[in-house]
């Protein structure tokens, strides 16, 4: 459906250039993150990337450990791809493409070991803390699996622990406590387009993508969590590329964040 | 028990602080945001466009439809489960006839306009928030209104009446409170939402309505301003007068 | 006594009371109500002799009869081709609109349009349930291969092709790309990369400050400015 399209970009790409007159490894302007925009959440983030915009709340609940982890809190991440945020997309329950993306950013912060899920629990083997970080698109422009991720991060950042005392939750009361994190796992998703690389594509580049690898990894490189989608096969060259591609472009994306 | 003053110490017919922006989702054919306080309702409007599966259609005019959701994460409360409820379903209708009266969609038949109200934060008032966002984002789509729709709530709190009840104020632990959520169109005085849960007298209502509707007014102003301050580069003195 | 209660070309909003009395006229975008005359949408105010009007600022396109848009094929059956119009409504291109060809029966109709192509076509008829019928008979109508499309608003179509189609030919001569503007908010636009990213932004900004008084002139400047083209009166 979207041959002509396709090709405009691929000559473009044969010259170094998009659509919108960006090199292919360049990410949107403006990136930036506006901690803490509801206080309804006990953590949150808004990243705007290009015309892409992307909130994430936290609310920390109380749970049950699982029964092989009698010791360690966990977390939950849900997506919703809203009607608001494009005309493309249904009310209704999480379709296929906003689980996926729950799950990837799920991987990308749970592999990575940045919290440690030990210092969240309260009683072994009973009340454990559980972080429902939630992701909802506001404007769908394009690359929701960047800008999602490095918002979850953002938002786990800004998070304070309510007050728990008798075995709940004290929602008008918070704490100045922070959640323990360790690492920096940030994704990049690096596309492939006939035989070139783009990275942080618009929704007219996603339509016309062969192949994408999300790429999560952490400050010294080492990778957390991989997702490769698109109907197309890579070659391992290729993947290799794109793991460069990914770590590079990881630390650009860290520098969006607040330090500490 | 005699409530003298609120407790956040507004006058008891002063609404809370409100902000509005049109032109918030570059998406969407018309947006805007709303907010009373800490209570924030995004709107986005889409169409009129194809409306699936056919036997939606209306063939002498278009429909509207009206999606009101609460984000995850937006109540004081415990996390919203994503999904919807059965209260979100009602409001999603009362919004629908609340906007219903000032739009003209015979010119779009078998089409439908989609309204999607989205709250990032809530503490009470938030469908009134959502159907001032939703009226500004209609107005912003360019779609055919006879006016825009201005929405509050007001309500008993003990023995007074206030204006645009906060959350604290709709668990007063003291004595009777009641909601009545309105909406008017600004320019005919019409009412175009009423509901209520709670005790007043007849009398206490016909004050109610009166209330509300001087602070609609004042929230029809805002909404006005900002839907003009989307072309802020248009300047009075361009005129030929 | 009759009072119109606007300036010409101010901003106002549905509902906004735009004349008392009943000296002045309705006009389009506007309704009566009593001896006022209100805001029927968002717009710019127009005073036309004893009429009031509205310019729309926004809104879907609405499709006429007799305009020239660009559309897509979405899908194709035994009679012809259905196509994306960018409006609420899909139009239908029959066999015999879209070629002077015989086409035999059970032919390939993708040889001559096939999915997702583009299209410059005529509106032949409206129906008033919006069953809408193109052509791509006449001059100037024919398929698009190659270049980019850029959605603007329906409403701002008029100035972005200028009176007499002055503006959108000074773009093309400050950029030397092809430009094709449809009624219906679609914009076809071929031509060297960086160029064609110059008529974008271009666009962009008579989109902007379309209600501003002196936008060809600003427009030339910024052409000027950008591409080093100069351009004559």
């Amino acid at each position: 459906m979207n041959e002509d399209l396709r090709e405009h970009i691929i000559t473009l790409l044969n010259s170094d250039k998009r659509l919108d007159g960006r090199k292919p490894l360049e990410y949107r302007k403006p990136l930036n993150i506006e901690y803490g925009f509801t206080k309804t959440a006990d953590g949150s983030a808004k990243v705007i990337l290009g015309e892409t915009e992307v909130l994430v709340g936290i609310k920390m609940e109380i749970g049950e450990p699982y029964p092989d982890r009698q010791d360690e809190g966990t977390i939950i991440v849900g997506a919703e791809l809203i009607p608001l945020s494009n005309p493309n997309f249904e009310s209704g329950p999480p379709g296929i493409q906003a689980v996926e993306l729950a799950r990837v950013v799920d991987r990308g912060i749970r592999e990575s070991s940045t919290l440690d899920f030990k210092k969240l629990c309260i009683k072994k083997g009973e009340d454990i803390w559980r972080v429902a970080i939630d992701i909802v698109t506001l404007n769908d422009a394009g690359n929701l699996f960047d800008a999602s991720a490095l918002g979850a991060y953002a938002a786990l950042q800004n998070t304070v622990f309510p007050k728990f005392e008798d075995g709940k939750i004290i929602r008008k009361e918070k704490t100045t406590k922070k959640l323990p994190l360790k690492n920096v796992p940030v994704s990049v998703t690096v596309c492939k387009i006939g035989s070139k690389f783009i990275v942080d594509p618009t929704s007219e580049e996603e339509k016309v993508i062969d192949a994408r690898l999300t790429v999560a990894s952490i400050e010294d490189g080492t990778l957390c969590a991989l997702q490769k989608g698109g109907e197309y096969a890579l070659t391992e060259e290729e993947i290799a590329q794109m793991l460069e591609i990914g770590i590079e472009k990881g630390n650009e994306l860290r520098g969006a964040l607040k330090n500490g | 028990m005699v409530y003298k003053k609120r407790l956040d110490n507004r006058g008891f017919d002063e609404a809370r602080k409100i902000e509005a922006k049109v032109g918030v989702i570059k998406k969407a054919d018309g947006s805007a945001y709303f907010k009373f306080g800490n209570t924030w309702a995004y709107a986005a409007v889409y169409g009129p466009r194809n409306l699936f599966p056919r036997f939606l259609q209306d063939p002498s005019k278009g429909i509207l439809r009206c999606n009101y959701n609460m984000m995850p994460f937006s109540s004081s409360e415990d996390r919203v489960r994503p999904g919807g409820s059965r209260r979100s379903k009602e409001i999603s209708r009362v919004t629908a006839h609340a906007l219903l009266p000032v739009l003209n969609l015979d010119e779009y038949p078998n089409s439908v306009v989609d309204v999607f109200i989205e709250l990032p934060e809530t503490e009470a008032g938030s469908r009134t928030a959502g159907i001032n966002a939703a009226s500004m984002a209609l107005a912003d789509a360019g779609l055919l209104m006879k006016d825009l729709v201005s929405s509050v709530s007001v309500g008993r709190v003990d023995d007074k009446l206030v204006v645009d009840l906060d959350y604290a104020e709709e668990s007063y632990p003291d004595g009777p409170v009641a909601d009545i959520p309105l909406a008017v169109m600004p320019n005919s005085g019409k009412i175009t939402l009423l509901q209520m849960d709670g005790l007043v007298s007849k009398e206490q209502l016909k004050e109610v309505i009166k209330m509300g509707k001087k602070a609609c007014n004042q929230i029809y102003e805002i909404q006005k301003k900002a839907l003009k301050d989307k072309y802020p580069k248009h300047s009075a003195g361009d005129n030929n007068e | 006594m009759s009072n119109v209660l606007v300036n010409e070309k101010d901003i106002v909003v549905p509902g906004e009371t735009l004349a008392e009395g009943m000296d002045n006229l309705p006009g389009e975008g506007t309704y009566r109500q009593g001896e006022k005359i209100l805001a029927g949408r968002l717009g710019l105010a127009h005073i036309d002799g004893r009429a009031v009007k509205l310019i729309p600022l926004s809104g879907k396109y609405n499709p006429k009869r007799g305009d020239t848009i660009i559309c897509k094929v979405t899908d194709i059956n035994f009679s012809g081709w259905r196509v994306d119009t960018n409006s609420a409504y899909s139009a239908m291109l029959s066999m015999k609109d879209a070629t002077s060809d015989y086409i035999q029966k059970g032919a390939d109709l993708t040889q001559y349009y096939s999915l997702g192509e583009y299209m410059v076509a005529s509106i032949v008829n409206v129906t008033s349930q919006k069953l809408i019928d193109v052509t791509m008979k006449g001059p100037g109508l024919h398929k698009l291969k190659g270049g980019r499309m850029l959605e603007v608003s329906p409403y701002k179509v008029p100035r972005i092709i200028g009176k007499q189609g002055s503006m959108v030919s000074m773009i093309k001569t400050a950029t030397n790309c092809r430009i094709i503007v449809g009624q219906n908010g679609l914009v076809w636009i071929q031509g060297e990369p960086d160029k064609e990213l110059l008529v974008v932004r271009a666009i962009k900004k008579i989109e902007e400050d379309s209600h501003l008084s002196g936008l060809t002139e600003n427009i030339k400047k910024f052409l000027e400015a950008e591409s080093g083209v100069k351009l004559g009166e």
